[in-house]
This record gives C-alpha cells, structure tokens and sequence, in this order.
C-alpha cells in the first residue's frame, strides 16, 4: 500500500489532484482511493486531501497517518501546518517551489508548479491551475506512469494545455 | 467502462441504468451530488426521465409515491434531516406497497450540527416496511442500486428499498467503478395495482381493523420472502457481472473464534483488522451486514462476538448489538464507535477485539465504559 497526503489550500485544486493520481493509478491497473478531509473548510483554509494505491483492492476508509509520499501544492501552508507529520522514514517529499528547501532530511523533489502553469496561461479565476502539473511530477517520481498521468488528465479536462503542463512538470522536476 | 468515481456518482450511474420514469429530489449534504448528477443527465437528454425538484424532501417522497402508484419507476435520494422530514410519506410508500427506491447517505442527526457519516438516520426507519442495504464501497453503491430495483419491483416484495452509504466516507470518496450497462437486467416494471390517470375513479382508503391487520402481515409476509428474492437477485447479478454479495459479507469467518461485526465502512476496515489480528495468532473473522431488513440470520454460535455500532438507541444500547443479542442470543461485546463521523481505524477495531468483555457496552474515545 502506497499511501499520499497532499497539502494544499482550499480551491487549490487538491481533491481534483488525489482525484487525477487514483485515475492514473487506475489506468496502471492498480487500485486507489482518493478523499479529502472534510471538515468546515473554506476557500483558502489549509486543506488536505489522501489517495491510497495498492494492487488489491482498499477497504481501509479512516485517513492516513503515516504516509509514504508528502505533496505539498501551496508552501505557504508550512508556516501553518506541519506538513512531515506522521511521515515514514524514507518518505518522501514533492514541493511546488522554486528553490530547494531541507525538509528535515528526507528526500524532497522541487517543481515550480505555479510557475509552469502561469507559462501554459493555465489559470482558473485567476488563480493557476496546479492539480494537472503536478502529475507530470508524479510520474516523473515513478509514482505513476507518464502515459497514465497524461490519460487520467485528458479524460477529465479537454484543454491540452494541461497535458503540456504535466510535461513541463516532467522535465523540471529537481530530486 | 471502468472510472473513477464518489459514492454519490456512482448511484447517479446505477439510477442512469435504470432510468427511472420520474426522479423527485431535494438537495441535502451529503447527497446532494447524486441528485444533482442526475439532473444533468436529464438536462442532456441522457436520461430520460420525469426530473422534479421538489420544495422539500417530504414532497419528494410524496411525488414519487405519486409517480408510482400509476406504476412508474420512481427514485429518490436524501440524507439524515431529509430523511426524518419524509418520515411521515416513508411509512406511506411502505404501506402503499410502492416499490420506489431511494439512496441514502448516512448521516449523523442534529443538534450538534454533524454532515458525517452514522446510520442512526436510517436505522430509525426500521419499522416502516422498507427493505434496507448497506454497502462498503463505491462498487458496490452502484451495484446495489441496481439490484434494489430488481428486489423492488419483484411481486413477491411489492416494497420500497432503500440503499444506504456512509456520508464522505463513500459518497465523497473517490474509487474504481466498473460502470456496467444494465440492459436487460432489470425486467420492466408491472405494478399489479396501478392506477389508470386514463380511467379516474375515486378510492376510498380508510382502513378497518380487520383489513388493516391483514394488510400489516402481508407486508411482513413480503418481508419474509424477501430474503429469497435478493439471494436470487444476487446470484444473477454475480453470473451477470462477477460480483457477489451476500445478506451478510463474511470475512475469513471459517474458523474464526471471535467476529466482528458492523455495517458500511467500518465493515470493511473490519477486515483489515483481521488480517491484522490473525498475524498476532488470534482467529478473528467478520461479519458485515448489507442487509438490515430483512434482517439476516448470522452464524454465530460458539464464538465471541465483536459488534460496532455506528448509530445508537438512547435508553436501550447499539442498534446493530442489540438486534443480534435478540436474533441470535448472542452476548456481544457492544462498541459504539464512529458517531457523528469520528475517526475509527482498523487499529483502533483491532484494539476492540483485544479487550472485548463480552456482555459490555464501551463508547469508544469517551471512556464511556458502562
């Protein structure tokens, strides 16, 4: 069992986020669950959302403790929330950031999520769209495969800058 | 067509199958996304079905009823204070032997103001004559809906169904849904007492003693043969698609010195705390109830038996504990756990099982240890 946490803020797109990794975990012929914490949260508030994937089917419901693999979509949630809470030794770390940052030790990969998605003109209201690059990244981790990632994507957003994103996210990734 | 879907989608899926003739909804937490999937299909033409939105969820019971006693197909979903509201059009679909089919998403009552998940709600329409399930995943919601039409409209039940899901936990959850065409499946809807609109005629429904009494067995009677038509129901559906489901769900039970058992989600983290407890050396098993009613017979004798409660009966004890110290003469051990939506994991039911004292009543995070 591959067990995710990811961090974000509300209206950031971190459900559709857990939502595109179980798809694209699903299309690798694996099982996955993907749900939010939902409690009285409003746009802006620091959210998480959880996906587990495993090759049998999950019959776990209660949320994860102890994850595998921390993303964290918004940086400005750490100064909030403590982001490595519960994280297994030896898991890892996926940052939307522009620099590098320690992150007590554990191995943590970089992308400049934002910043590719303000480059693909991939914004929503105003705000840019991070769930879509973030699986470019994924992949790039071995998490899920790129044709996978690229298949969950499409089959939920038309646009094909979302596709070129996650390629973008692909490339830049920094371990 | 596998995906991946909520809860909530994949009833709106299984109710796009089966494309009911009228849809009367009200939106309510945590439902509110079958309903509104729903109304897009009808807005797309995908569905083609009479989609009324109602003022209230008792109108919504009460239109379906109308819709179906001319022998429409007819469904509906709600949740908790939705469901209390129709209480009164609950109990008159039952008696009126409508064989309408609702989702609910289980949800705690208020006050305190709680959207998460327990089946006290549903539990306290257990007298009503409507038949009611219990599932443990997204799959499963659409397959049960699916078959609830089948065991509804069955002229050996004549009665309501009502599917339950653990609000958030499955109807904001997301999981792989193999998304099945229903063809024929579901044979057409014959209600040997429609109404004809063509042909009006005035009925008179007051009830005498006598008739009445007669009319409250045939409606247990119903109940009765109920149980085999959803084994049936579920036998063909498993040649059909590959899935089986049971009365009960069972576990590694075999062997097993103690059960545990519980319905929903905390039914199947049931099982990962056996696995769990099994690796300790303990032959644990579980038991999950789909089924609620009719109520199923469980296989209990000569073990201990674990069961958690996410619902309770003020004044008396778990619904679920107290059922099968009735049914089976059973002394459970009685956990309530998981009211209002609190967190229970399959540690947490693992521990449960570990200091089970049988005969007892635990709250469990409360210390309420009675």
């Amino acid at each position: 069992m591959f067990e995710v946490r990811i961090h974000s803020r509300g209206g950031q797109g971190g459900v559709t986020a857990a939502r595109l990794l179980a798809l694209a975990a699903v299309r690798d012929g694996k099982y996955a669950t993907a749900f939010p914490f939902y409690g009285a949260e409003r746009r802006g508030a620091p959210v998480v959302s959880f996906v587990r994937i495993d090759d049998a089917p999950i019959r776990i419901s209660s949320q994860i403790k102890k994850p595998d693999l921390v993303i964290v979509l918004d940086p400005s949630v750490m100064d909030v929330v403590d982001v490595l809470q519960g994280l297994k030794p030896g898991g890892r770390v996926l940052l939307n950031a522009r620099e590098r940052r320690d992150m007590k030790g554990y191995p943590t990969f970089t992308v400049d999520l934002t910043g590719i998605a303000l480059r693909e003109k991939l914004e929503v209201a105003g705000s840019p769209i991070l769930n879509t690059p973030v699986l470019g990244a994924l992949a790039k981790m071995g998490i899920v495969t790129m044709e996978s990632a690229k298949s969950a994507i499409t089959e939920m957003f038309s646009d094909p800058r979302n596709v070129s994103a996650a390629e973008a996210a692909y490339r830049e990734l920094v371990a | 067509m596998l995906t991946v879907a909520t809860g909530n989608k994949a009833v709106a899926a299984a109710v796009k199958e089966a494309a009911p003739a009228v849809v009367a909804a009200y939106p309510i937490t945590p439902q509110t996304e079958i309903v509104e999937q729903i109304a897009e299909y009808v807005s797309s033409g995908e569905l083609k079905s009479q989609y009324i939105p109602v003022e209230s969820e008792h109108s919504a019971m009460a239109a379906c009823i109308g819709a179906s006693v001319t022998g429409a197909r007819t469904f509906t979903a709600t949740s908790s204070h939705g469901l209390h509201y129709m209480h009164e059009m609950v109990n008159w679909a039952a008696g009126a032997r409508l064989p309408i089919v609702m989702a609910n998403v289980n949800r705690a009552l208020g006050p305190g103001w709680n959207i998460w998940a327990e089946h006290t709600d549903a539990f306290q329409e257990r007298d009503s004559g409507w038949l009611q399930v219990y599932v443990g995943s997204v799959q499963e919601a659409f397959d049960a809906v699916l078959m609830a039409f089948c065991i509804a409209e069955d002229e050996r039940v004549l009665l309501p169904v009502m599917v339950n899901l653990d609000g958030f936990l499955l109807s904001h959850t997301m999981q792989p849904l193999e998304i099945e065409k229903a063809g024929d499946f579901i044979p057409p809807l014959h209600l040997p007492h429609a109404i004809d609109p063509q042909n009006p005629c005035g009925y008179g429904t007051l009830t005498g003693p006598d008739d009445y009494f007669r009319l409250r067995w045939d409606i247990e009677r119903s109940m009765r043969d109920a149980v085999d038509v959803i084994r049936g129901t579920q036998e063909r559906f498993a040649r059909r698609f590959g899935r089986k489901y049971g009365m009960v769900d069972e576990y590694r039970c075999d062997d097993a010195e103690v059960v545990i058992v519980a319905a929903g989600t905390l039914g199947r983290e049931a099982e990962v705390a056996v696995d769990l407890l099994r690796d300790e050396g303990t032959r644990a098993g579980s038991m999950r109830i789909r089924w609620f009613r009719p109520f199923p017979r469980l296989d209990l004798s000569g073990r201990d038996v674990v069961v958690i409660d996410r619902d309770y009966s003020f004044g008396f004890g778990g619904v679920l504990a107290k059922s099968i110290a009735a049914t089976e003469g059973a002394r459970p051990f009685s956990v309530i756990a998981g009211l209002g939506g609190q967190e229970v994991t399959y540690e947490d039911i693992a521990g449960f099982v570990r200091n089970r004292q049988p005969g007892r009543e635990l709250w469990f995070g409360v210390n309420g240890d009675v």
